[in-house]
């Protein structure tokens, strides 16, 4: 379904004038499939954010192409409805001045619905997300980060996309709400049959959700193992991320 | 002994009457490494600042906080600065915040050292660059030399250890240090906390949500919520036979993140 073939992308460092640039990310490749929750593990720095935009479409790779179903992400129109994502820092990612109503429905009205249907959609979504619909008027700073993570979450199942990327989008939590909104994840799974790109540098959290890992090392792909062979990694990078886990 | 001794303390804030802190009382002995956990919100932070007094003007706090015997709370402004750094040490959650953004790390350092010491620029330097090879940075004149956004946030939090490390601190408060660092970085964060506990018997009180890590470092607990101690006692005993509901709800959380992942990799459960 989402095909990334041979994607580069660097940026300018230094000044104004100069020509240097850092390589973020050198011939990635993979495929996500239809109902597959994909997971990408990378120290910070590792160019997975960078990543995770250019699948979004939000920036465009130097080389290389992000086709969904065969077609360019970078077309606004290919992505509309389609892919949606959620992101880390959840203060910034809904605007202040709208209700959690307002910024529920604000995906559906680029869709051109009407008014009168999204308003009856909310409900429900708030409702699929653990939220009642009590929270319609409340704005983001009333509510608890797990609640607005959800408020997030119910945003980006509204358009019923077939793609959502969630970068680092549990990070930022405490472990018990973690849980919570790791449980969600496999439920709207279930219900909506979407797939996941699941950015993380939490191996657990990835252990708990994903059907497929990336292990992502500065700016390549290291290894791609299907979750249930974890322990069977075959890279140095990969064996030292595991043995240093703190679990509990 | 214990280094530090809190009784009756109660945080609030004069603007809107809300109290953040009820009547918390703790002590920390000589040595030992006291563990807060509690979800965000429960008032962990506030209580760590209260006892270096670095709350905001409008957040009042009462009761007693004796450090080393001497109440903190009577000290004045000038007297309390002499006392921190060097004798209570902080370690912030976020690398990027604690530093001086407009200037090189090496500028800050010296400056924080020169407040406590009077040492030569050169002894500074090669204090620092002993701490610095110490928590396993490479090149460290080179560090010195950079400001920073140029580093990770886990070389930055590095850096903030090797400052305590020149410090030798009698306690160190460490605001979970290892929250926004990725796995590696967390496990040598940590690793460098233990091995400062184990060299210099500093006392340490040490902030987290994440249990596992806890675990690892800490010799007591106390869990928090809604700014209030629910539980208390030796870590392990926290942890296996936990009274108080929400103590059980934190860990049995914590176990279904860490049981999914120790399957996979086949460990003993």
């Amino acid at each position: 379904m989402l095909s990334v073939s041979h994607v580069e992308k660097s940026y300018k460092t230094g000044g104004l004038f100069s020509n240097e640039r850092q390589e973020v990310l050198r011939k990635v490749s993979f495929e996500c499939s239809h109902g597959e929750c994909l997971g990408i593990i990378g120290e910070s720095g590792s160019g997975k954010s960078t990543l995770g935009r250019l699948l979004l479409g939000i920036e465009k790779p130097d080389r290389g192409s992000v086709l969904f179903e065969g077609e360019n992400v970078s077309d606004h129109a290919v992505r509309l409805g389609n892919i949606s994502a959620v992101f880390q820092d959840y203060t910034s990612s809904i605007n202040p001045f709208f209700t959690v109503e307002a910024a529920i429905m604000e995906p559906l009205l680029q869709q051109k619905k009407t008014r009168v249907d999204a308003k009856s959609k909310v409900d429900r979504l708030l409702n699929h997300v653990g939220l009642d619909s009590s929270y319609r008027k409340k704005y983001p700073h009333e509510l608890s980060g797990g609640e607005v993570q959800r408020v997030c979450m119910a945003r980006a199942i509204s358009t019923e996309p077939k793609c959502i990327v969630l970068d680092e989008s549990i990070s930022s939590l405490d472990v018990s709400v973690q849980i919570q909104v790791l449980e969600l994840l496999k439920t709207l799974k279930s219900i909506y049959k979407m797939s996941y790109i699941f950015i993380t540098h939490d191996i657990q959290a990835a252990a708990y959700i994903c059907d497929r890992v990336i292990i992502f090392r500065s700016g390549q792909i290291e290894e791609i193992v299907p979750i249930a062979k974890l322990k069977d990694v075959q890279s140095d990078y990969a064996r030292k991320l595991l043995k240093h886990i703190i679990t509990f | 002994m214990n280094l530090l001794e809190v009784e009756n303390l109660c945080i609030w804030d004069a603007g809107t009457n809300e109290t953040i802190v009820h009547n918390s009382s703790f002590h920390v002995k000589q040595g030992s490494c006291l563990a807060i956990v509690g979800e965000s919100g429960s008032g962990k932070s506030v209580t760590c600042r209260s006892l270096m007094r670095l709350n905001k003007a409008w957040i009042r706090q009462s009761g007693d906080i004796r450090f080393k015997g001497e109440d903190v709370n009577l000290l004045s402004a000038k007297e309390m600065r002499k006392k921190r750094g060097k004798e209570l040490c902080m370690i912030m959650q976020n690398g990027m915040r604690a530093f001086d953004p407009s200037c090189v790390v090496g500028v800050h350092c010296k400056e924080t050292l020169g407040a406590h010491f009077d040492w030569s620029k050169s002894e500074m330097e090669a204090k620092m660059k002993r701490a610095m090879e110490s928590v396993m940075l490479k090149d460290p004149i080179s560090l010195l030399n950079k400001y920073p956004h140029q580093m990770s946030g886990g070389m930055l939090q590095r850096m903030m250890i090797a400052l305590a490390l020149v410090f030798t601190p009698d306690l160190i408060i460490a605001d979970e240090p290892t929250t926004a660092l990725d796995t590696i970085s967390q496990y040598e964060v940590i690793e460098q906390l233990l091995l400062l506990r184990e060299n210099m018997g500093t006392s340490m009180i040490f902030i987290s949500h994440d249990l596992g890590v806890v675990r690892k470092i800490a010799d007591d607990v106390l869990v928090m919520k809604d700014g209030e101690i629910i539980e208390r006692g030796p870590i392990n005993m926290v942890f296996t036979e936990a009274q108080h509901e929400y103590t059980q709800y934190l860990v049995s959380t914590r176990r279904a993140l860490s049981h999914h992942f120790k399957k996979l990799i086949g460990e003993e459960l």
